[in-house]
């Protein structure tokens, strides 16, 4: 049986940053909590259901590439939350300089919408939602609603 | 500076301090100048009665004064002035605002952008913390908060009092027993939170079987509009009804707290027995809020 010739999905990047092992899906979800959209300047290219040999992973993941921006920690732990297993490489004239993985920060502030509709952080306020990460979940720290689950329904 | 929003804030030491204060307080004859020569904003969003009085008295007392806004309409909230920027204006004009408002969180939020101390005087179904000080105080009056059987009746999945109150005591060696009818339990993320902090918690759906265990009786209303129809209400409520013949064989120092206004939950024959203490709860109100408000200042 002849073999599919093998091909890069998407071109390397020559500087700027790679997410790769990102939960199969989630990809676009990835670019919201960054903040990146179809308006922002960053040149993207995406990968969704790529395959993979990791275990766990039901054999796909997503990868996301930003050209000509190097992504902070502080900004990547943000999407720890919905991509636990993401990996942050930031590139530099093709050659990957640092490799990280994502941690999910202690508090998050402006990424989770808190679910009680109560809650002052869902009111006209200038204020962002805030919440602690604890053992049993997202505890907002306004109302002290916790959210145990489906974290990436509840990204702002 | 200090603000006080949730009683989850508070250390079992700060509580102490703060009831020793407030009993000092009411011991004393006064009078009190504390607050002499300042100011006092009560920015209630939200219909109150007792806590807004009992704050307002508290502050006189302490030889304060008052300005209040009593409701949303009239007030610039109702032009869409958001609640940041009311606080952040009205802390030019006062020394210390106490908040009641309908959205949980509020006060925290009011603490964020406020230059001068904020008091919760409640948020919503969320925090109110100065009820829970002056039930705490209640109790402490009577017996030491150590080694009693607390029971919290009536519905406890929606009732706020009783959800700071049971996190409040959880800072003490006590045991909490609860007494719902089935659907209006204690959520069971703060059973389980009460049992990470050390509390003992006894799940009861019929009083009849922990009355006469009792050190307190914590009794709050139970509300119409949580049952599908009047009839399911009304059987419920009956079962839940305290009664004289109820607490024949109560134990000799037992006594019986209700945040007030009650409904039917407490048969008014009940009012002349020594246990009933929700009156004087009620009278403890003073007290306890100059103490927190001496305690801000």
């Amino acid at each position: 049986m002849q073999e599919e010739p093998r091909a890069l999905l998407i071109r390397p990047i020559r500087d700027g940053t790679v997410i790769d092992h990102i939960t199969h899906g989630e990809a676009l979800t990835v670019l919201r909590i960054l903040g990146i959209t179809g308006t922002t300047d960053e040149k993207l290219s995406i990968a969704t259901n790529v395959e993979t040999r990791i275990s766990g992973t039901g054999g796909l993941k997503d990868i996301v590439k930003v050209s000509n921006r190097e992504l902070s920690k502080e900004e990547v732990d943000r999407i720890a939350l919905i991509a636990p297993n993401a990996t942050i490489n930031i590139i530099r004239d093709y050659h990957v300089v640092e490799k990280i993985g994502v941690e999910i920060p202690r508090h998050l502030r402006g990424v989770i919408r808190c679910t009680n509709p109560g809650c002052i952080s869902n009111a006209n306020e200038p204020i962002e939602s805030a919440f602690e990460v604890a053992p049993n979940g997202l505890h907002c720290l306004y109302c002290d609603t916790v959210i145990s689950s489906d974290f990436a329904q509840h990204i702002i | 500076m200090y603000h006080i929003i949730s009683i989850k804030d508070f250390e079992r030491g700060e509580i102490d301090e703060l009831l020793d204060k407030a009993q000092a307080i009411d011991e004393q004859a006064g009078p009190f100048t504390t607050l002499s020569g300042k100011q006092v904003a009560l920015l209630f969003f939200e219909p109150s009665t007792r806590t807004r009085m009992s704050f307002a008295s508290a502050v006189a007392r302490l030889g304060g004064s008052v300005i209040s806004v009593d409701s949303v309409e009239g007030s610039s909230i109702s032009k869409g002035e958001t609640l940041a920027d009311t606080v952040r204006v009205v802390s030019s004009y006062v020394d210390v605002i106490v908040l009641r408002h309908p959205k949980e969180g509020a006060a925290r939020l009011a603490a964020e952008f406020a230059s001068v101390p904020v008091i919760n005087a409640g948020d919503g179904a969320g925090q109110h913390p100065s009820q829970t000080l002056l039930d705490l105080y209640t109790i402490r009056q009577s017996m030491p908060l150590e080694g009693i059987d607390v029971g919290l009746l009536g519905d406890l999945r929606y009732g706020r009092t009783t959800h700071s109150l049971a996190y409040a005591l959880s800072n003490y060696d006590l045991t909490i027993h609860t007494i719902a009818p089935k659907t209006l339990e204690l959520p069971t993320s703060l059973i389980n939170e009460l049992l990470d902090r050390g509390c003992e918690v006894v799940e009861h759906e019929d009083i009849s079987d922990v009355i006469n265990e009792l050190d307190v009786l914590y009794a709050t209303r139970i509300q119409r509009e949580r049952f599908p129809d009047a009839a399911s209400y009304y059987n419920v409520a009956e079962s839940y009804r305290i009664t004289p013949e109820l607490l024949e064989n109560r134990k000799e120092h037992m006594i019986i707290l209700h945040p007030l206004p009650r409904a039917g939950e407490i048969d008014p024959r009940v009012d002349a027995l020594p246990c009933a203490k929700y009156f004087e709860q009620a009278r403890n109100g003073v007290p306890v809020r100059m103490a927190m408000l001496e305690e801000v200042i």
